[in-house]
């Protein structure tokens, strides 16, 4: 049973962990990104559950600590704990990432994240974020980023980057 | 299995990824070309990644208060229990993808294994997240492979070349010992030799896309897993550890 006064507190962390935003993916918050589990009051004290996205990914230490110092703001005591399990995926991007991602010329990730067809290069349409053409052609499967592939627009030629689905 | 084996068993899977990930970050600013520069970095990153994941669970396990930062620049090689495969020198860009690809094949096997098994979770949920990596770098040495086999006559002749010279470092791979056979029968770790045929499919199937011929089992470089490592291993971490060693207190 959550009290009245433990949601008013819930909702004011969240009020300040949403504008944590993505280093690499500056317009992406870690709420787009599904990064936040949860959040909760443990014994009095406030917990932020986070997920990494990549193993390797630099930006989540960074994250972290964007997140802590936004939790601290509202609650000195606050806890941010890592949550391994159930590993991330692209899934978890919500509806306003994949718009944002769109209006930055990044391609989204298509479709579920366990699609086999995409890992080996086959019938796997990605849209060139610019001019919608379904006539693209990918380049490298890894681009400036862990997360991401990168892909050239056969019509408008112009290249861009894939959001890979894991 | 004792703690201490249930320790050695996950530091063999963060050595295996720490010494890949550091090889393959040598290709950094050296690649043939500049999407492949960055997919091989890549994909050390992710092993990096890995690797830290193993080394805090066995970190943790083990109680002495090591972290991961602790397991990977205060070990000295004989303390490094990767198998020799991942200490190969890069060679030339062939023979860093064929390493890549035999690798690959066995850590997608052991990974999407660690991740099933209910022994240890905190593993289980390190080797979930792997397992969706190591796909993309299977996806891409496997094609790398097929496209350097059945390329040129030089491609073709240099990676069959690259085959022939890693091959005797994977009978290693599918080799157990003590502390693989105790952590099996816990079932922490899947039984090595089982992974054998399945790996054997996977690549010759990919090998005969390539058009190049399956190696003869021989003879097998083994030790790495006992600490018994070829020379490269030292050289390898004496740049990789000079920093911390040097100034073991420095931070960002």
């Amino acid at each position: 049973m959550v009290s009245t006064a433990d949601g008013e507190r819930v909702d004011r962390i969240w009020a300040q962990v949403r504008q944590v935003m993505d280093p690499e993916l500056p317009f992406l918050s870690v709420e787009d990104m599904g990064m936040v589990r949860g959040i909760a009051i443990e014994e009095g004290r406030a917990v932020v559950f986070l997920t990494p996205t990549y193993s390797g990914c630099p930006a989540t230490d960074a994250i972290a600590e964007d997140v802590a110092a936004a939790l601290q703001a509202v609650e000195p005591e606050g806890e941010v704990r890592l949550v391994l399990t159930p590993a991330w995926t692209t899934d978890w991007l919500n509806e306003a990432a994949h718009a944002k991602m769109r209006e930055h010329g990044i391609a989204p990730p298509e479709g579920r994240s366990a699609d086999r067809a995409f890992l080996t290069g086959q019938g796997k349409v990605v849209p060139c974020p610019r001019c919608t053409s379904d006539r693209t052609t990918m380049v490298s499967a890894f681009g400036s980023t862990a997360c991401k592939a990168h892909f050239t627009c056969n019509d408008c030629l112009e290249p861009f980057e894939h959001f890979k689905c894991i | 299995m004792t703690p201490e084996q249930h320790f050695q068993a996950i530091l063999r899977v963060g050595d295996d990824a720490l010494v890949l990930g550091q090889r393959l970050s040598e290709w950094c600013g050296h690649g043939p070309v500049l999407e492949e520069d960055i997919a091989l970095t890549n994909i050390a990153l992710d092993l990096i990644g890995q690797a830290r994941g193993a080394y805090t669970r066995a970190g943790s396990l083990e109680g002495k208060g090591r972290d991961e930062d602790q397991l990977a620049y205060f070990r000295t090689d004989r303390e490094f229990q990767n198998v020799l495969l991942v200490e190969r020198p890069n060679g030339h860009f062939g023979d860093t993808i064929v390493r890549q690809m035999l690798f690959d094949a066995f850590s997608l096997a052991r990974m999407e294994w660690l991740a099933q098994q209910t022994v240890d979770l905190e593993l289980a949920a390190v080797a979930a997240k792997a397992v969706k990596e190591v796909r993309y770098h299977w996806s891409h040495s496997s094609q790398w492979v097929v496209r350097l086999g059945d390329g040129t006559d030089e491609s073709h002749a240099k990676v069959q070349q690259s085959l022939d010279d890693l091959w005797p470092f994977t009978g290693e791979l599918f080799t157990s010992d003590d502390v693989d056979r105790a952590a099996a029968a816990a079932g922490l770790f899947p039984v090595l030799e089982d992974l054998h045929a399945p790996w054997v499919d996977r690549v010759k199937a990919v090998l005969d896309e390539a058009g190049l011929n399956t190696p003869e089992n021989g003879w097998m470089q083994r030790g790495g897993k006992q600490g018994i490592h070829s020379e490269h291993l030292g050289f390898m971490l004496a740049e990789m550890q000079v920093l911390p060693r040097t100034y073991p207190d420095a931070t960002w």
